[in-house]
């Protein structure tokens, strides 16, 4: 395979975060603690200057790169980008935070940044061999990250799961590729979509393969019945850890889901689409449900995430262009109200605090009324009450479900749906009706307080602006 | 040419007014209640051209429509018609009196509280003016979080509970409706609701429609056996809140029905209308009885707007028993002006009675009837005030309460005499209730040393309940302008209810007279 160097330019904002991600990791190791503000910057920086890389390789239609086993196209541009914010408004709220616990350390930035990395990588997948490269090095990344306080056992209980269970997965969509590597002779997603077009369903092992395949992108998801790693992982990291899994990573999943089912399976459609009926509805039912019953926020908000990827699946399972645009633009809004909760969770837990329980931020209005408002915001948003653009995202999914003419299935949604309205408003209501418990001053950085303005202010502006991002999310399938 | 936008006005001057509100702090209280007190008067201004450049005969008027989600049809589609633009100067006139009703009493940050309540009215006045159905829902839906706030931080003792019960209730209903919006966009084309009107629908589709609708509807006006929210939201409210949720959002409940499950399920509202006519039979006698039980001031009336409001959904669904019968001719937009009259009506009588209640709760701190007697001995003006809205409230000849329920009498009997007769019962069983409360409260001897040392109402007091008593009679005495307002839209309505939307059944009709 001889070796293009104009692939290289395809490339540019992967190999800005691969350079600053070993900066980073040489800096590091000739840094004073007091000067690991540096790892910082650099870290800000190379996250800006990948954002930048995107807008300028940026072109409509899709370049190849590395014979075909990479691929930049409108798709993969905007979901970056999303990918890339999202970790901007990480690393801003989560300073605080890491610093108080001494573990504001290089390995946390390089590792991130690895992670960030592989989600980068998946998302400009082109083939299995690719993208299979891009998840495990996000997996390993974050299997660290979620053990990265050495003193907690909860923590390495909880990456010890994620590592028994995410390598099961892993394991499971391997077989999958296998089987429909076996099937078609290919790695590539084109080769594979040829001979799915060429064979149909009646070659089982595709369909067998597509089977494992999809376990995998579930369980990537946390979809049920392959969520159990969720809870407690969510529990267990460090909140900063959770705000990352829980957000970014869904984007790359749903870049996953894209590129396999639609690019390579799409022919598999009406197949894969009644799996995802199931799925969809399972995530839903048992995420609502069983989120009343938490009394760990993290952990709440965990089964909150099974039910909100059962709406994303709603998005996919339509087969339609307006559905898997619809189900972009959740994944999308969802991995900023994530970011925006988790933000504000890891906020609050300095000065010596830890916010674990849901009556840890009891009050929260009488302590910080701007967070206070963020964080109902965030909270309405996910409940899908207008104004907020969760609202929005709910309609849009909602609208490709009934298009199909699955008007039950849209029912089944909204009613589980009034089921998560009141784990959210009982946050809302510990936020504004009750009493604080504690009387610790917050201290929250200037930049984190801006951040989370933005990140606000996002979710309620595009709440009456939605326009721009659903027709960037359109033509990416048209 | 493009007219001047009121109705964007109307709506986006309070919430950005209530917005400017919460910026400006706690800190200088006095100014920011100036502040939310100008942007009220403001407000209640610029929704005065609706109504002075109204034309009845018009249709729908002050048309505004930009796309707002173009590749889903939807649209910032606005524009007023004779029913709802005196919902919306409803809306805009109570606003005023619930700011100045908080003026001395909320301490705790009340410039959350003024904003609370400024963003609520542009709300309001949004699902009023909504010709977009999703638009429709945005405002629907946006409307319970600053009642949620209100009544859960301003609110009583049990607060938390009465509100989250009151948002999932509300919330329930409403989804099913969204779903069903979704079903008719997909019929229709678009979002919009004049077209979903003119949508052809099947038997079956028309019914589960209307059911969604019901549920979103009869929630909120609420209905038996639906409204067990509104007592305890009432109760605990704080006056303003109350006085919100009685004048103006359970009428948002009634003008769905007459917006929505009229014009586009008619013949699923033709066969399911002894249904409705039923609930509202059981709302008027059986919660009749009910308020008359009750200790609670707040509650008993609270349970009385339910009884008033079973008035406006029996006079909105006894026109189809009046189609019936093919030798009565008129009487059904008579039952529709009555309904129209009634919740206008309410909105002035049932605000100003919770008004009351805040004057007496403010100063003693209790709703329980038993906790006052004499009140009329130390405070005469205010007791003059109660006499005559209770007269309001029990439908007395002269007062904007009897307008509405006498056409709405007069209508049902045109529909069937049962209906009539049991609906006649609530001159009775309001008049007990109300009165019996009055007694109680107002008359007798002085109950104890806390009522004997009771102040009479301020000046800031004797112009909010002045203004709604000169409303109440004004209505009550020459109820004709705002009949004449809403007659030709109501007309129009009643012509277009009549003509089936089933497929083939017009084409049949047709058919039949060649």
């Amino acid at each position: 395979m001889p070796f293009e160097s104009a692939s290289l330019i395809a490339v540019l904002p992967e190999l800005v975060l691969l350079i600053t991600a070993c900066v980073v990791l040489i800096a590091d190791l000739y840094l004073r603690d007091d000067q690991r503000g540096l790892n910082h910057t650099l870290t800000i920086l190379g996250l800006g200057a990948a954002l930048g890389a995107i807008g300028l390789v940026s072109e409509p239609g899709a370049t190849l790169a590395f014979s075909a086993s990479f691929v930049r196209d409108p798709l993969s541009d905007v979901l970056k980008g999303v990918i890339l914010v999202v970790n901007l408004l990480l690393f801003v709220y989560s300073r605080e935070y890491m610093r108080e616990r001494k573990l504001w350390v290089g390995e946390y930035h390089a590792l991130i940044l690895f992670a960030t990395l592989g989600m980068l990588i998946m998302v400009s997948a082109n083939s299995f061999l690719t993208l299979y490269l891009g998840l495990e090095l996000l997996a390993l990344c974050l299997y660290a990250l979620v053990a990265f306080d050495r003193e907690s056992t909860v923590g390495a209980e909880a990456a010890m799961k994620y590592f028994v269970l995410g390598a099961l997965g892993s394991g499971l969509l391997l077989y999958g590729i296998s089987m429909l590597y076996g099937a078609s002779g290919g790695f590539g997603f084109a080769e594979v979509a040829e001979q799915v077009i060429a064979d149909g369903m009646s070659n089982k092992v595709l369909t067998l393969g597509m089977v494992f395949v999809l376990i995998g992108v579930a369980f990537k998801f946390g979809a049920v019945p392959f969520h159990t790693w969720m809870p407690d992982v969510y529990q267990g990291a460090p909140t900063p850890i959770v705000l990352l899994i829980s957000s970014a990573p869904k984007v790359a999943a749903f870049a996953m889901a894209v590129r396999i089912l639609i690019q390579a399976l799409g022919g598999l459609q009406p197949d894969w689409g009644q799996i995802l009926i199931i799925l969809a509805v399972l995530s839903m039912a048992l995420g609502n449900v069983v989120a009343v019953a938490q009394t760990n926020i993290k952990r709440m908000l965990a089964y909150s995430t099974i039910a909100h990827v059962g709406f994303i699946f709603l998005g996919l399972l339509a087969g339609t262009q307006e559905g898997y645009a619809a189900a972009m633009f959740y994944t999308i809004i969802y991995a900023l109200m994530s970011a925006g909760a988790f933000g504000v969770l890891a906020m609050l837990s300095t000065q010596g605090a830890d916010v674990q329980e849901l009556t840890d931020i009891k009050g929260l209005n009488d302590r910080d009324s701007w967070l206070a408002a963020m964080m109902a915001l965030m909270m309405f948003s996910m409940a899908g009450v207008p104004p907020a653009v969760g609202f929005i995202a709910k309609l849009l999914v909602l609208d490709a479900v009934v298009s199909i003419g699955l008007t039950w299935l849209a029912v089944v949604a909204v009613a589980f749906s009034i089921i998560g309205a009141f784990y959210y408003l009982r946050v809302v209501k510990m936020i504004y009706f009750d009493q604080p418990t504690t009387e610790l001053p917050l201290a929250i950085s200037g930049d984190a307080r801006v951040a989370i303005s933005i990140n606000g202010m996002a979710i309620l502006l595009l709440g009456f602006f939605p326009a721009t991002l659903l027709s960037l999310c359109e033509n990416v399938f048209y | 040419m493009i007219e001047f936008p009121w109705l964007t006005l109307t709506i986006w001057l309070p919430i950005l007014g209530g917005v400017a509100v919460i910026v400006s702090g706690d800190k200088t209280a006095e100014l920011t209640k100036w502040l939310a007190l100008i942007v009220a008067v403001l407000t209640f201004l610029v929704s005065l051209p609706l109504w002075l450049n109204f034309n009845p005969h018009g249709g729908i008027q002050f048309i505004e429509r930009t796309p707002w989600i173009p590749s889903f049809n939807v649209y910032y589609y606005l524009g007023v018609d004779g029913i709802s633009m005196p919902l919306i100067i409803l809306t805009t006139f109570i606003t005023m009196f619930v700011v100045i009703a908080g003026w001395e009493v909320i301490t705790y940050k009340p410039s959350h509280y003024m904003a609370a309540f400024l963003i609520m009215e542009g709300i309001m006045v949004g699902v009023f003016s909504a010709l977009d159905a999703i638009l429709f829902y945005v405002f629907w839906e946006a409307m319970l979080i600053p009642m949620f706030i209100i009544i859960g931080i301003w609110g009583g003792p049990n607060r938390v509970y009465a509100t989250i019960k009151f948002f999932l209730y509300t919330f329930f209903g409403s989804v099913f409706m969204l779903v069903a919006l979704i079903y008719m966009y997909f019929q229709a084309g678009s979002f919009s609701i004049l077209d979903f009107q003119q949508l052809p629908l099947g038997m079956t589709a028309q019914v589960l429609i209307f059911i969604a609708f019901l549920l979103a509807f009869a929630v909120k006006v609420p209905m038996f056996p639906v409204h067990t929210w509104l007592p305890d939201a009432h109760v605990e409210a704080p006056t303003g809140g109350s006085v919100i949720l009685a004048a103006i959002m359970l009428k948002i409940g009634g003008y769905g029905f007459l917006r929505f499950s009229l014009p586009i399920t008619p013949d699923a509202s033709a066969s399911l209308d002894g249904l409705i006519i039923a609930l509202s039979l059981i709302a008027i006698v059986y919660i009749g009885f009910v308020a008359l039980v009750q200790k609670d001031m707040k509650k008993l009336i609270a349970y009385s707007s339910i009884a008033h409001m079973g008035f406006v959904t029996l006079g909105f669904f006894i026109i189809f028993a009046i189609f019936r019968r093919p030798e009565v001719t008129s009487g059904a937009v008579m039952a529709l002006e009555g309904g129209m009259v009634q919740m206008i009506s309410h909105g002035f009588i049932s605000g100003a009675l919770f008004l009351c209640v805040g004057v007496l709760y403010d100063r003693v701190h209790s709703r329980e009837i038993a906790d006052y007697g004499g009140v009329i001995h130390v405070m005469p003006w205010f007791g003059a005030f109660v006499v005559f809205f209770a007269m309001a409230n029990a439908g007395l000849p002269g007062t904007s309460g009897f307008v509405g329920e006498l056409m709405v009498i007069l209508a049902a009997f045109r529909a069937d005499f049962w209906y009539a007769f049991l609906a006649a019962t609530t001159l009775i069983l309001a008049a007990a209730f109300t009165l019996w409360m009055v007694k109680r409260v107002i008359f007798g001897e002085i109950g104890n040393d806390k009522v004997a040392k009771l102040q009479d109402i301020n000046r800031r007091e004797m112009l909010n309940l002045g203004v709604l008593a000169a409303a109440v009679l004004a209505i009550g005495i020459w109820p004709k302008p705002l009949v004449d307002v809403m007659e030709p839209t109501l007309q129009h309505l009643v012509e277009q209810i009549q003509v089936s939307k089933i497929p083939g059944v017009a084409a049949e009709i047709a058919q039949s007279l060649k």
